[in-house]
């Protein structure tokens, strides 16, 4: 389409990121890569469960899609390190969706130590995809780090309450250096669209369409609100006004 | 020799090495990636032999956001 997202040399076939994080299971899983476009998805890195059946990775494999890692549940830069050095092994990426917590109730980043995990991160030649608060400065730091993309928050993780401040959003992107990704509180495809409206390269969802009551429905509902924002962005959408401006002309008008 | 694996305590062969334990406790050995008393092991290093009350993590990819 000649409006690709590319991170670290690689384009991506669509903006729209998908996390696996709450899917009833792998078919469901599936399903929703299938119907979502999405070329790029999120898996955790857990303790080996002797009762599982079939691996996410199989799963990923199958759709021919890439794998983002997560540092999920760290709460420490030492921790998310460690982590994303595991995920390294295993996987054999150096993309890295970092996630330093601050708290369980929350799950709201931790400033501080979401940047000293990226700038050791960066330095251990990862690529950095860094979880990260709704705030301009922060989001400059980040990229000034040497992050590939910042990943700002709309709302809290799983909350499904959409882009709680779409003016910090705005301000993100309109100096981004690197792409802007919104991740975490999208809840329906209209979050999405208004995340590319405000100038994000994409959007990275998980609960909006793991925890949907149709899932494949809302990936593919995603996909193209996604795309519908991205090129309403693009487009460059009218400007708002006080008072009405009539789309016909009175000029001709009969006397009547 | 007793070994802590992913939390919980073990009895395994003197000399074991950590591929061993991998091998106790996974399936394959594909996309597996494991610690060592909270170290990074890379899979170069996994003939490193364990020693007692060692932690072991032995991780895999699973859903998540």
């Amino acid at each position: 389409m000649g409006d690709d997202l590319t991170v670290d040399g690689v384009t991506l076939p669509s903006r729209l990121i998908l996390g696996t994080g709450g899917a009833s299971g792998h078919a469901a899983a599936e399903a929703a890569i299938r119907a979502s476009g999405t070329g790029l998805v999120t898996v955790a890195l857990r303790r080996v469960d002797p009762n599982a059946a079939g691996s996410i990775l199989d799963v990923v494999e199958r759709c021919g899609v890439r794998l983002l890692p997560n540092t999920a549940g760290c709460f420490t830069a030492s921790q998310a390190i460690r982590t994303a050095h595991l995920a390294r092994e295993a996987f054999g990426t150096t993309w890295v969706k970092l996630e330093v917590i601050g708290d369980e109730r929350t799950l709201l980043p931790d400033p501080v130590e979401l940047l000293a995990a990226a700038e050791k991160l960066v330095a251990d030649g990862f690529t950095v995809w860094p979880y990260t608060n709704d705030d301009p400065i922060l989001a400059r730091r980040l990229a000034d780090a040497g992050c590939a993309v910042v990943m700002p928050l709309g709302s809290p993780i799983g909350t499904g309450l959409g882009i709680r401040n779409p003016h910090n959003i705005a301000l993100i992107t309109e100096n981004a250096t690197v792409p802007v990704i919104l991740d975490a509180g999208i809840g329906t495809a209209s979050d999405a669209a208004l995340a590319m409206e405000l100038g994000c390269a994409g959007v990275l969802v998980a609960s909006a369409v793991t925890r949907a009551a149709d899932p494949a429905a809302m990936a593919e509902a995603m996909r193209h609100a996604v795309r519908a924002g991205r090129l309403a962005r693009l487009a460059g959408r009218i400007a708002r006004r006080h008072h009405a401006e009539a789309s016909t002309a009175f000029e001709g008008m009969a006397e009547l | 020799m007793h070994v802590i694996v992913n939390g919980r305590a073990r009895e395994i062969a003197p000399e074991s090495t950590v591929a061993d334990v991998v091998r106790q406790t996974s399936p394959e050995e594909r996309g597996i990636a494991v610690a060592l008393n909270g170290e990074v092991v890379p899979r170069a290093d996994w003939a490193t032999a364990l020693r007692e009350a060692d932690r072991v993590e032995v991780l895999v990819a699973s859903q998540g956001g």
